[in-house]
């Protein structure tokens, strides 16, 4: 802002100085911390490091055996399904709810509440809640058969093929409440004279959500990808609460992967090469995307 | 039994004041949790305040698997415990040669802990470089069968003698609805199963030259193919299992819902803290009942260079008190396992700890898979393992592929 009260100053480095003094610490946090940790890490996935860190490169070694373990490729399977299903399932979800809620219905605070409620309750307590919910000795099986359903069977953290599923509900149940805050934030920005205008020309109402609001929410929708997406490559302790990878490997992710090589196995250059992979993979899909998203603002 | 593990704890404190003058504080870890090992820890705690100084229980849930992360991080981070329990083996190896560990070869002279320790294979794994670096504290085998004596009644069948018996008696225990063998989820569990197979089924030769030697080419024969059969007949009967914790597993034994458990005789704590008795409510097999041979598992202390003189001092305190004749015998009596000095008086034992001690009596051992193998290779057998049991479309011939595959990498 000071800026523009001086705009006769030739030296662009004094610009903002304010501003600029009091972002030091972070940009050095940033930089320091963040990118130091970073490199750090990526040099010594190219060493044979076992528990403790020493120099001694080993080529790409560590990255063959990452590749050629059925663990880690069961792990990337794992959070490809859940990334696309958590990411399709809670933004439509939440999109749903918060489109209903927008109905001028009567005590929304309250249905608002409930939904919003899980987000307070950590991974932890959300996976060991759904942990007992899907047992299949005391959870919804174990209660529909008392209805009498005697065959009725429903055991997804215990059944291999299905076990991802049982954690993304748990997920879904997480986190779209939030989802839903958001997009009704976003539904409650747009102007009330362009529901007016639609109505005015007879357009339907799910139109005027799909062609005309959904558009117009744009930036509601990035956001709510980004919080989503960081949200699916960090997941770890939420799997580590309702199955801690089981069974056997069959709900393993990669943050599970590093931290069991890292610590208990340990063998930190294998720990350290798996999560180079995955700041890999985040690189791959953020860097186009944000280039595209905040680099053309700039330009328009 | 809860009462008298409280008792024991309640008279650890009463005794505090008495040498409250030159009290240190020192700090231990451990991973003694279940209701059987709590009830040992205590009588270790008993012996060490009994010096004038304080233990402090510094006790981490979730088996070795949880706490030996938090252990090394806190070692290696700058904040180190007084005294942690590692098993035998190869846990420590890195942090020993790192320095971060205490040397004891003055105090082991002094106290001539190469003629009490049996067998010298366990000492022998806390040498590093000529020096001792550890106490080990007892022998714990894994080549254990339990059965549960009610659940072989309830099907109408014989208790099995060995691993054979107790397969063909499967389909009798599971028509009565109990599930044949109890295999707790966690990933070491079915991993020590095996190697348990491979000494029991492949026999002493065959497990030295494949964890032993890691030879890939044994390892791949049709010795091994054989341990492979079993461990597939052996996830088939663990069908059902649906627990976690291996305790909740024997408890599932102790019950009558599972008809066996394979586990190592910490198993047997359990059964004691139950009232069970050997023989009557419950069979110990050990070796299957097929080859006699047990491990020389179990856990040893490390201690972690300290800055602090007193704390230094009181180590060595700690250190004598762990191999004390009467810690070793009131301490491995509540744990079931079995004390590392042969010079002990032994009266108490039940029948499956007097089998265990004939065997070890005989020289039938073999090393551990902890001191043969790095916790790098274990936890790629872990992997492998937990998914072969969790997920049946993995043949075993692949399972054997994958084995093989691991152990031509093992270091």
């Amino acid at each position: 802002m000071a800026a523009h009260t001086q705009p006769g100053r030739p030296n662009q480095l004094f610009r903002n100085l304010n501003s600029k003094i009091a972002s030091i610490p972070m940009m050095l946090t940033a930089v320091v911390i963040f990118l130091g940790g970073t490199i750090w890490t990526v040099v010594y996935s190219f060493t044979n490091s076992k528990l403790l860190p020493r120099l001694s490169f080993v080529g790409l070694e560590q990255y063959e055996r990452l590749w050629d373990t059925p663990r880690w490729i069961v792990s990337i399977q794992n959070l490809a399904t859940y990334g696309c299903l958590s990411l399709i399932f809670s933004l439509t979800i939440g999109f749903l709810l918060a489109a209903l809620m927008d109905q001028k219905i009567r005590f929304e605070n309250t249905f608002r509440t409930i939904f919003l409620y899980p987000f307070a309750l950590s991974f932890i307590v959300t996976g060991l809640v759904w942990q007992w919910i899907l047992n299949p000795e005391f959870g919804v099986q174990s209660v529909v058969r008392s209805l009498g359903w005697t065959t009725f069977t429903f055991d997804p953290l215990y059944n291999s093929d299905i076990v991802i599923y049982g954690i993304l509900i748990a997920a879904l149940w997480q986190g779209t409440g939030l989802v839903m805050c958001l997009m009704l934030a976003g539904l409650r920005g747009i102007d009330e004279d362009i529901w007016k205008a639609a109505r005015v020309d007879g357009i339907p109402m799910w139109k005027t959500y799909l062609f005309i609001i959904i558009p117009m929410m744009r930036p509601v929708f990035v956001t709510t990808l980004v919080i989503i997406a960081s949200g699916i490559v960090r997941i770890y302790d939420l799997v580590v609460a309702q199955t801690s990878g089981g069974p056997g490997i069959a709900s393993d992710v990669p943050a599970k992967y590093v931290y069991d090589y890292m610590f208990f196995a340990q063998n930190l250059g294998q720990g350290f090469a798996a999560s180079t992979m995955m700041l890999l993979a985040v690189a791959i899909i953020i860097v186009p995307w944000a280039y595209l998203e905040f680099g053309g603002r700039k330009r328009g | 039994m809860n009462i008298r593990s409280m008792a024991a704890v309640l008279a650890a404190t009463v005794m505090l004041p008495l040498g409250a003058a030159h009290a240190t504080d020192l700090e231990v870890t451990h991973w003694w949790t279940s209701g059987g090992e709590a009830a040992a820890v205590a009588e270790l705690a008993k012996a060490f305040n009994a010096t004038g100084n304080k233990w402090v229980d510094g006790a981490i849930a979730g088996s070795g698997g949880t706490a030996r992360p938090i252990m090394i991080s806190r070692i290696t981070g700058g904040d180190p415990m007084a005294a942690t329990q590692f098993n035998h083996g190869r846990q420590a190896e890195e942090l020993v040669q790192a320095g971060l560990m205490r040397d004891f070869t003055d105090l082991a002279k002094k106290e001539g802990w190469d003629k009490i320790v049996r067998p010298a294979g366990l000492l022998k794994s806390c040498t590093f470089e000529g020096k001792i670096y550890c106490v080990p504290l007892n022998i714990h085998s894994w080549q254990w069968l339990w059965l549960s004596n009610d659940a072989f009644k309830k099907a109408g069948v014989a208790v099995p003698k060995n691993w054979d018996e107790y397969v063909a008696a499967a389909p009798a225990l599971e028509k009565a609805g109990i599930v044949p063998l109890a295999v707790g989820g966690q990933a070491w569990q079915s991993t020590g199963l095996f190697a348990v197979l491979t000494v029991a089924i492949g026999g002493k030769d065959i497990y030295q030259k494949v964890y032993g030697d890691k030879d890939a080419k044994v390892a791949a024969g049709p010795e091994m193919a054989k341990v492979f059969k079993a461990a597939d007949d052996a996830r088939k009967m663990a069908k059902g299992t649906n627990v976690q914790d291996w305790n909740q597993a024997t408890n599932m034994v102790i019950t009558g819902k599972a008809g066996g458990q394979i586990m190592g005789d910490w198993a047997q704590g359990e059964f004691q803290l139950a009232g069970k008795k050997a023989g009557v409510d419950y069979t110990c097999l050990p070796g299957l009942g097929v080859n006699e041979v047990i491990s020389t598992a179990g856990d040893a202390f490390y201690f972690p260079v300290l800055k602090d003189a007193a704390k230094t001092k009181a180590q060595e305190a700690l250190a004598s008190s762990l191999l004390d004749a009467k810690t070793q015998v009131a301490f491995n009596l509540k744990k079931g396992s079995l004390p590392v000095r042969g010079d002990v008086d032994l009266a108490a034992a039940n029948d499956c700890m007097k089998k265990g001690l004939e065997i070890l009596a005989k020289g039938n051992v073999v090393t551990s898979t902890d001191q043969l193998i790095t916790q790098d290779t274990q936890k790629q057998l872990e992997d492998l393992m937990s998914q072969f049991f969790a997920n049946t479309s993995i043949t075993a011939e692949e399972a054997q592929k994958r084995f093989v595959a691991i152990f031509s990498k093992a270091g």
